[in-house]
Protein backbone atom coordinates (compact mmCIF):
# COMPACT_ATOMS: atom_id res chain seq x y z
CA UNK A 1 0.00 0.00 0.00
CA UNK A 2 1.04 3.41 -0.74
CA UNK A 3 0.51 6.64 0.81
CA UNK A 4 0.00 9.51 -0.60
CA UNK A 5 1.04 12.66 0.52
CA UNK A 6 -0.18 16.40 0.31
CA UNK A 7 2.89 18.59 -1.98
CA UNK A 8 2.26 21.85 -1.69
CA UNK A 9 4.61 24.02 -3.82
CA UNK A 10 5.60 27.37 -5.33
CA UNK A 11 5.28 27.22 -9.48
CA UNK A 12 6.39 29.87 -11.85
CA UNK A 13 5.23 32.75 -8.83
CA UNK A 14 1.94 30.74 -7.94
CA UNK A 15 0.97 28.15 -5.45
CA UNK A 16 0.44 24.69 -6.75
CA UNK A 17 -0.24 21.18 -5.13
CA UNK A 18 -0.93 17.40 -5.91
CA UNK A 19 -1.53 14.54 -3.74
CA UNK A 20 1.19 12.32 -4.58
CA UNK A 21 2.77 9.28 -4.36
CA UNK A 22 6.09 8.82 -2.52
CA UNK A 23 8.00 7.50 -5.39
CA UNK A 24 6.44 10.01 -7.92
CA UNK A 25 8.96 12.47 -9.17
CA UNK A 26 9.06 16.23 -9.53
CA UNK A 27 8.63 15.54 -12.89
CA UNK A 28 5.54 13.64 -13.05
CA UNK A 29 4.08 15.48 -10.28
CA UNK A 30 5.02 18.64 -12.70
CA UNK A 31 3.57 16.87 -15.82
CA UNK A 32 0.33 14.99 -14.68
CA UNK A 33 -0.91 16.84 -11.49
CA UNK A 34 0.01 20.65 -12.28
CA UNK A 35 -0.12 20.29 -16.24
CA UNK A 36 3.25 21.40 -16.72
CA UNK A 37 3.89 20.11 -19.69
CA UNK A 38 6.46 22.23 -21.01
CA UNK A 39 8.57 19.91 -18.76
CA UNK A 40 9.87 16.81 -20.70
CA UNK A 41 10.19 13.55 -20.00
CA UNK A 42 14.06 12.57 -21.78
CA UNK A 43 16.26 9.61 -20.00
CA UNK A 44 15.10 9.32 -16.42
CA UNK A 45 18.38 9.19 -15.16
CA UNK A 46 19.27 13.19 -14.62
CA UNK A 47 21.60 12.36 -17.45
CA UNK A 48 20.04 14.11 -20.99
CA UNK A 49 18.37 17.57 -19.44
CA UNK A 50 14.99 17.53 -21.05
CA UNK A 51 12.94 17.80 -17.86
CA UNK A 52 15.27 20.70 -16.29
CA UNK A 53 13.64 22.90 -13.84
CA UNK A 54 14.86 25.26 -11.24
CA UNK A 55 14.62 24.21 -7.57
CA UNK A 56 14.81 27.13 -4.78
CA UNK A 57 16.65 28.99 -8.27
CA UNK A 58 19.08 26.57 -8.58
CA UNK A 59 19.17 23.80 -11.87
CA UNK A 60 18.11 20.48 -11.25
CA UNK A 61 16.82 17.21 -13.13
CA UNK A 62 13.07 16.86 -12.09
CA UNK A 63 13.44 13.22 -12.85
CA UNK A 64 15.77 12.35 -10.19
CA UNK A 65 14.07 14.79 -7.49
CA UNK A 66 11.40 12.85 -5.61
CA UNK A 67 8.24 15.03 -5.87
CA UNK A 68 8.40 15.06 -1.89
CA UNK A 69 11.77 16.32 -1.49
CA UNK A 70 9.88 19.92 -3.52
CA UNK A 71 7.55 20.38 -0.30
CA UNK A 72 7.46 24.02 0.24
CA UNK A 73 10.01 24.90 -2.24
CA UNK A 74 9.95 26.78 -5.13
CA UNK A 75 10.14 25.04 -9.01
CA UNK A 76 11.03 27.29 -11.77
CA UNK A 77 9.96 25.89 -15.43
CA UNK A 78 10.51 27.77 -18.86
CA UNK A 79 7.38 28.89 -18.76
CA UNK A 80 8.61 31.66 -16.62
CA UNK A 81 10.42 33.25 -19.70
CA UNK A 82 7.20 34.39 -20.53
CA UNK A 83 5.25 35.68 -17.72
CA UNK A 84 3.08 38.04 -19.89
CA UNK A 85 0.99 35.16 -21.47
CA UNK A 86 0.75 37.83 -24.98
CA UNK A 87 2.14 35.24 -27.01
CA UNK A 88 5.39 37.74 -27.36
CA UNK A 89 8.82 35.68 -27.16
CA UNK A 90 11.79 35.72 -24.78
CA UNK A 91 14.85 37.47 -26.18
CA UNK A 92 16.76 34.68 -25.77
CA UNK A 93 13.76 32.59 -27.94
CA UNK A 94 14.05 34.69 -30.41
CA UNK A 95 18.12 34.13 -30.72
CA UNK A 96 16.86 30.51 -30.77
CA UNK A 97 14.98 30.99 -33.95
CA UNK A 98 17.07 33.43 -35.12
CA UNK A 99 19.54 30.87 -35.50
CA UNK A 100 17.75 27.84 -36.06
CA UNK A 101 18.48 26.26 -32.86
CA UNK A 102 15.57 24.53 -32.18
CA UNK A 103 14.96 21.79 -34.24
CA UNK A 104 12.99 19.01 -32.78
CA UNK A 105 12.78 21.17 -29.88
CA UNK A 106 12.41 18.37 -27.58
CA UNK A 107 15.61 19.70 -25.52
CA UNK A 108 14.89 23.26 -25.68
CA UNK A 109 13.11 24.23 -22.43
CA UNK A 110 16.15 23.08 -20.86
CA UNK A 111 18.61 24.53 -23.10
CA UNK A 112 16.48 28.21 -22.73
CA UNK A 113 16.61 27.91 -18.26
CA UNK A 114 20.08 26.31 -18.56
CA UNK A 115 21.80 29.33 -20.55
CA UNK A 116 19.24 31.86 -18.57
CA UNK A 117 21.11 30.53 -15.01
CA UNK A 118 24.91 30.80 -17.10
CA UNK A 119 23.65 34.85 -17.92
CA UNK A 120 23.37 34.98 -13.90
CA UNK A 121 26.64 33.82 -13.20
CA UNK A 122 28.86 34.46 -16.56
CA UNK A 123 27.72 37.62 -18.13
CA UNK A 124 29.29 37.70 -21.74
CA UNK A 125 30.07 34.02 -21.84
CA UNK A 126 32.69 32.73 -24.32
CA UNK A 127 31.81 30.05 -26.09
CA UNK A 128 34.08 27.53 -24.13
CA UNK A 129 31.67 28.35 -20.78
CA UNK A 130 28.63 28.47 -23.16
CA UNK A 131 29.51 24.78 -23.94
CA UNK A 132 30.75 23.67 -20.95
CA UNK A 133 27.35 24.93 -19.73
CA UNK A 134 25.03 22.97 -21.61
CA UNK A 135 27.14 20.15 -21.06
CA UNK A 136 24.20 18.39 -19.30
CA UNK A 137 21.55 19.24 -21.69
CA UNK A 138 21.76 16.98 -24.61
CA UNK A 139 20.45 17.67 -28.06
CA UNK A 140 20.49 15.24 -30.73
CA UNK A 141 19.44 17.51 -33.76
CA UNK A 142 21.74 20.46 -34.03
CA UNK A 143 25.25 19.68 -33.31
CA UNK A 144 24.99 22.08 -30.60
CA UNK A 145 26.71 24.93 -32.90
CA UNK A 146 23.62 26.88 -33.57
CA UNK A 147 22.68 26.42 -29.81
CA UNK A 148 26.08 28.14 -28.81
CA UNK A 149 25.42 30.78 -30.95
CA UNK A 150 22.25 31.86 -30.02
CA UNK A 151 22.94 31.97 -26.24
CA UNK A 152 26.15 33.75 -27.14
CA UNK A 153 24.37 36.26 -29.31
CA UNK A 154 21.44 36.79 -26.43
CA UNK A 155 24.44 37.21 -22.91
CA UNK A 156 26.38 39.05 -25.18
CA UNK A 157 23.54 41.56 -25.10
CA UNK B 1 5.35 2.49 -0.22
CA UNK B 2 5.92 5.22 2.81
CA UNK B 3 8.47 8.56 2.83
CA UNK B 4 9.29 9.60 6.30
CA UNK B 5 11.16 13.04 6.83
CA UNK B 6 14.11 12.51 9.79
CA UNK B 7 15.04 15.57 11.29
CA UNK B 8 18.24 14.38 12.93
CA UNK B 9 20.63 11.51 11.65
CA UNK B 10 20.00 10.26 15.02
CA UNK B 11 15.98 9.74 14.26
CA UNK B 12 17.00 8.57 10.56
CA UNK B 13 19.08 5.99 11.95
CA UNK B 14 16.32 5.02 14.39
CA UNK B 15 13.65 4.58 11.75
CA UNK B 16 16.13 2.35 9.77
CA UNK B 17 16.32 0.51 12.79
CA UNK B 18 12.71 0.28 13.01
CA UNK B 19 11.41 -0.33 9.47
CA UNK B 20 14.21 -2.93 8.32
CA UNK B 21 16.00 -3.48 5.49
CA UNK B 22 13.42 -2.61 2.86
CA UNK B 23 13.88 1.22 4.07
CA UNK B 24 16.37 2.80 2.51
CA UNK B 25 17.63 6.58 3.18
CA UNK B 26 17.58 9.33 0.81
CA UNK B 27 19.41 12.33 0.57
CA UNK B 28 19.98 13.68 -2.79
CA UNK B 29 18.60 11.19 -4.45
CA UNK B 30 21.28 11.66 -7.26
CA UNK B 31 22.17 7.56 -7.67
CA UNK B 32 18.55 6.58 -5.71
CA UNK B 33 15.95 7.95 -7.86
CA UNK B 34 17.48 7.08 -11.46
CA UNK B 35 17.57 3.36 -9.65
CA UNK B 36 14.07 3.71 -8.91
CA UNK B 37 12.97 5.29 -11.96
CA UNK B 38 14.36 2.06 -14.29
CA UNK B 39 12.78 -0.46 -11.21
CA UNK B 40 16.82 -1.69 -10.00
CA UNK B 41 15.55 -0.18 -7.13
CA UNK B 42 12.25 -0.33 -5.20
CA UNK B 43 12.44 0.70 -1.82
CA UNK B 44 9.40 0.09 0.41
CA UNK B 45 10.15 2.89 2.60
CA UNK B 46 12.14 6.41 2.12
CA UNK B 47 13.64 7.67 5.34
CA UNK B 48 14.70 11.47 3.96
CA UNK B 49 17.65 12.77 5.59
CA UNK B 50 17.77 16.37 3.51
CA UNK B 51 16.16 17.93 6.36
CA UNK B 52 18.85 16.20 9.17
CA UNK B 53 21.15 18.87 8.73
CA UNK B 54 23.14 21.37 6.38
CA UNK B 55 26.27 21.40 4.04
CA UNK B 56 29.34 22.17 6.44
CA UNK B 57 32.82 22.76 6.64
CA UNK B 58 34.32 22.92 9.99
CA UNK B 59 38.17 23.52 10.32
CA UNK B 60 38.98 21.25 13.29
CA UNK B 61 42.29 19.80 14.65
CA UNK B 62 44.05 20.96 11.81
CA UNK B 63 41.97 19.38 9.32
CA UNK B 64 38.24 19.59 7.75
CA UNK B 65 34.96 17.88 8.96
CA UNK B 66 32.70 17.82 6.52
CA UNK B 67 28.76 17.37 6.43
CA UNK B 68 27.15 14.17 5.00
CA UNK B 69 24.81 16.77 3.55
CA UNK B 70 27.54 18.85 1.58
CA UNK B 71 26.57 19.09 -1.98
CA UNK B 72 29.28 18.66 -4.82
CA UNK B 73 28.68 22.05 -5.71
CA UNK B 74 29.40 23.02 -2.21
CA UNK B 75 32.59 21.50 -2.57
CA UNK B 76 33.17 23.17 -5.76
CA UNK B 77 32.73 26.09 -4.54
CA UNK B 78 34.17 25.98 -0.78
CA UNK B 79 36.88 28.08 0.36
CA UNK B 80 38.11 26.37 3.10
CA UNK B 81 38.06 23.13 0.62
CA UNK B 82 40.07 25.14 -1.52
CA UNK B 83 42.62 25.71 1.03
CA UNK B 84 42.91 22.90 2.56
CA UNK B 85 41.42 19.81 0.26
CA UNK B 86 41.41 21.17 -2.80
CA UNK B 87 41.70 17.81 -5.06
CA UNK B 88 38.08 17.31 -3.32
CA UNK B 89 37.22 20.25 -5.51
CA UNK B 90 38.49 19.46 -8.22
CA UNK B 91 37.59 15.54 -8.28
CA UNK B 92 33.83 16.92 -8.08
CA UNK B 93 34.02 19.04 -10.93
CA UNK B 94 33.90 15.49 -12.80
CA UNK B 95 30.83 14.32 -11.51
CA UNK B 96 27.80 14.28 -13.71
CA UNK B 97 26.58 17.35 -15.04
CA UNK B 98 25.92 20.73 -13.42
CA UNK B 99 21.82 19.70 -11.68
CA UNK B 100 23.13 16.32 -10.64
CA UNK B 101 26.10 18.58 -8.83
CA UNK B 102 23.26 21.17 -6.87
CA UNK B 103 21.47 17.94 -5.67
CA UNK B 104 24.17 14.70 -5.01
CA UNK B 105 26.27 14.81 -1.70
CA UNK B 106 28.91 13.50 -0.02
CA UNK B 107 27.73 11.50 2.10
CA UNK B 108 25.24 10.06 -0.43
CA UNK B 109 28.56 9.45 -2.97
CA UNK B 110 30.05 7.69 -0.17
CA UNK B 111 27.39 5.35 1.13
CA UNK B 112 26.57 4.65 -2.72
CA UNK B 113 29.84 3.23 -3.25
CA UNK B 114 30.12 3.09 -7.02
CA UNK B 115 33.07 1.57 -7.95
CA UNK B 116 33.03 4.35 -10.31
CA UNK B 117 32.80 7.35 -7.88
CA UNK B 118 34.77 10.10 -7.75
CA UNK B 119 34.55 10.61 -4.00
CA UNK B 120 35.33 7.45 -2.89
CA UNK B 121 38.29 7.36 -4.36
CA UNK B 122 39.65 10.86 -3.42
CA UNK B 123 38.59 9.67 0.23
CA UNK B 124 40.62 7.22 0.18
CA UNK B 125 43.35 8.96 -0.94
CA UNK B 126 43.38 11.53 1.27
CA UNK B 127 43.26 8.79 4.39
CA UNK B 128 40.02 10.60 5.64
CA UNK B 129 37.80 9.11 7.88
CA UNK B 130 33.86 8.71 8.00
CA UNK B 131 32.04 9.73 10.78
CA UNK B 132 28.23 7.37 11.21
CA UNK B 133 25.79 6.82 13.94
CA UNK B 134 22.90 4.28 14.71
CA UNK B 135 21.23 3.17 17.62
CA UNK B 136 24.03 1.68 19.03
CA UNK B 137 26.17 4.88 19.05
CA UNK B 138 28.61 7.10 16.55
CA UNK B 139 31.65 5.86 15.13
CA UNK B 140 33.90 6.54 12.51
CA UNK B 141 35.54 4.61 10.14
CA UNK B 142 38.95 4.37 7.74
CA UNK B 143 37.63 5.49 4.17
CA UNK B 144 40.18 2.44 3.07
CA UNK B 145 37.93 -0.11 4.97
CA UNK B 146 34.39 1.26 4.44
CA UNK B 147 34.26 0.78 0.72
CA UNK B 148 34.12 -3.11 0.18
CA UNK B 149 33.19 -3.93 -3.05
CA UNK B 150 30.72 -2.94 -5.72
CA UNK B 151 27.73 -0.58 -3.83
CA UNK B 152 29.22 -2.42 -0.66
CA UNK B 153 30.06 -0.68 2.37
CA UNK B 154 31.03 -1.44 6.17
CA UNK B 155 27.57 0.27 6.79
CA UNK B 156 25.16 -1.57 8.77
CA UNK B 157 21.63 -1.41 7.08
CA UNK B 158 20.54 0.91 10.24
CA UNK B 159 23.57 3.31 9.90
CA UNK B 160 24.13 6.94 8.49
CA UNK B 161 26.99 8.99 7.44
CA UNK B 162 26.81 12.14 9.47
CA UNK B 163 30.30 13.31 8.47
CA UNK B 164 33.60 13.12 6.51
CA UNK B 165 36.97 13.84 8.58
CA UNK B 166 39.73 14.85 6.14
CA UNK B 167 43.08 15.44 7.92
CA UNK B 168 45.26 17.86 7.48
CA UNK B 169 47.74 17.62 5.27
CA UNK B 170 51.55 17.81 5.73
CA UNK B 171 53.22 20.64 4.69
CA UNK B 172 54.73 20.56 0.84
CA UNK B 173 52.09 18.07 0.06
CA UNK B 174 50.15 18.45 -3.41
CA UNK B 175 47.57 16.68 -5.18
CA UNK B 176 45.80 15.95 -8.16
CA UNK B 177 43.03 14.61 -9.73
CA UNK B 178 43.18 12.92 -13.16
CA UNK B 179 40.14 11.09 -14.93
CA UNK B 180 39.09 9.84 -18.58
CA UNK B 181 35.37 9.55 -19.59
CA UNK B 182 34.06 8.82 -23.05
CA UNK B 183 31.58 12.26 -22.71
CA UNK B 184 31.90 15.14 -20.24
CA UNK B 185 29.80 14.19 -16.86
CA UNK B 186 29.61 10.80 -17.56
CA UNK B 187 31.40 7.70 -15.48
CA UNK B 188 35.29 7.66 -15.85
CA UNK B 189 37.04 4.86 -17.61
CA UNK B 190 39.56 5.58 -14.72
CA UNK B 191 40.73 8.33 -12.71
CA UNK B 192 43.15 8.65 -10.38
CA UNK B 193 44.01 10.45 -7.30
CA UNK B 194 47.16 11.23 -5.99
CA UNK B 195 48.21 12.81 -2.74
CA UNK B 196 51.92 13.74 -2.49
CA UNK B 197 54.55 14.57 0.18
CA UNK B 198 57.92 16.42 -1.08
CA UNK B 199 60.83 16.70 1.11
CA UNK B 200 63.26 18.68 -0.89
CA UNK B 201 63.59 17.69 -4.11
CA UNK B 202 62.32 13.54 -3.00
CA UNK B 203 59.22 11.80 -2.53
CA UNK B 204 58.12 11.72 1.14
CA UNK B 205 55.31 10.25 1.08
CA UNK B 206 52.72 9.25 -1.80
CA UNK B 207 49.07 8.15 -1.71
CA UNK B 208 47.85 6.95 -5.53
CA UNK B 209 44.25 5.96 -5.50
CA UNK B 210 42.19 4.66 -8.71
CA UNK B 211 38.92 3.70 -9.37
CA UNK B 212 36.48 2.76 -11.84
CA UNK B 213 38.98 -0.20 -12.38
CA UNK B 214 37.99 -2.68 -9.55
CA UNK B 215 34.92 -3.46 -7.59
CA UNK B 216 36.08 -0.58 -5.48
CA UNK B 217 38.67 2.14 -4.90
CA UNK B 218 42.03 0.82 -5.69
CA UNK B 219 45.47 1.60 -3.95
CA UNK B 220 47.86 1.55 -6.61
CA UNK B 221 50.63 0.21 -3.35
CA UNK B 222 53.35 -0.75 -5.70
CA UNK B 223 53.56 2.73 -7.69
CA UNK B 224 53.16 4.50 -4.13
CA UNK B 225 56.31 2.41 -3.37
CA UNK B 226 58.12 3.10 -6.07
CA UNK B 227 57.76 6.86 -5.46
CA UNK B 228 58.55 7.12 -2.15
CA UNK B 229 61.77 7.96 -1.24
CA UNK B 230 62.53 8.82 -4.91
CA UNK B 231 63.20 11.70 -7.10
CA UNK B 232 59.70 11.79 -8.46
CA UNK B 233 61.08 13.04 -12.13
CA UNK B 234 63.28 9.97 -12.20
CA UNK B 235 60.41 7.08 -11.71
CA UNK B 236 57.84 8.17 -13.73
CA UNK B 237 57.69 5.66 -16.71
CA UNK B 238 57.77 3.03 -13.54
CA UNK B 239 55.03 4.46 -11.83
CA UNK B 240 53.07 4.29 -15.48
CA UNK B 241 53.93 1.10 -15.20
CA UNK B 242 53.37 -0.69 -12.00
CA UNK B 243 50.17 1.66 -12.23
CA UNK B 244 49.03 -0.12 -15.21
CA UNK B 245 49.71 -3.43 -13.94
CA UNK B 246 47.57 -3.01 -11.15
CA UNK B 247 44.35 -2.97 -12.96
CA UNK B 248 45.41 -5.95 -15.83
CA UNK B 249 44.11 -7.70 -17.99
CA UNK B 250 42.28 -5.57 -18.95
CA UNK B 251 44.66 -3.56 -21.38
CA UNK B 252 42.71 -0.42 -22.35
CA UNK B 253 41.63 0.58 -18.48
CA UNK B 254 45.98 -0.44 -17.73
CA UNK B 255 47.06 1.94 -20.48
CA UNK B 256 44.91 4.88 -19.16
CA UNK B 257 45.35 3.88 -15.48
CA UNK B 258 49.04 4.33 -16.43
CA UNK B 259 49.12 7.32 -18.27
CA UNK B 260 46.55 8.93 -15.34
CA UNK B 261 48.57 7.93 -12.62
CA UNK B 262 51.52 9.68 -14.29
CA UNK B 263 50.27 12.96 -15.43
CA UNK B 264 48.46 12.71 -11.73
CA UNK B 265 51.87 12.96 -9.91
CA UNK B 266 53.46 15.34 -12.10
CA UNK B 267 50.83 17.44 -11.39
CA UNK B 268 50.66 16.76 -7.62
CA UNK B 269 54.48 17.16 -7.90
CA UNK B 270 53.99 20.48 -9.26
CA UNK B 271 51.30 21.73 -6.97
CA UNK B 272 53.51 20.45 -3.76
CA UNK B 273 56.67 22.61 -4.49
CA UNK B 274 54.47 25.41 -4.93
CA UNK B 275 53.06 25.18 -1.66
Amino acid sequence: MSEEQLLRFELNGGEASAWVQPDTTLLEALRTHTGATEVKNGCGEGVCGTCTVLLDGELVSSCTVLALQADARSVTTVRSLLPAGDGALHPLQEAFLRHGAAQCGFCTAGMLLTACQLGESTPAPTREEIRHAIAGNLCRCTGYTKIVDAIEEYLAQ
Amino acid sequence: MRYVRASSFEEAAGLLAELGEDARAIAGGQSLVPMMNLRLARPAVLVDLSGAGEPSFERGGGGVVIGALTRHCDLERSAVIAEECPILAEAARFIGNVRVRNRGTIGGSLAHADPAGELPCVAVALGASIRTVSPRGVRALPAGEFFQTYFTTALEPDEVVTHVEVPALPPHTGSSFQELARRVGDFAVSAVAAVITLAGDHCRDARLVACAVAQRPLELTAAEGVLRGAKPEDVLDEIESRAGAAVSPNGYKAAVTGVLARRAVVEAVDRARAR
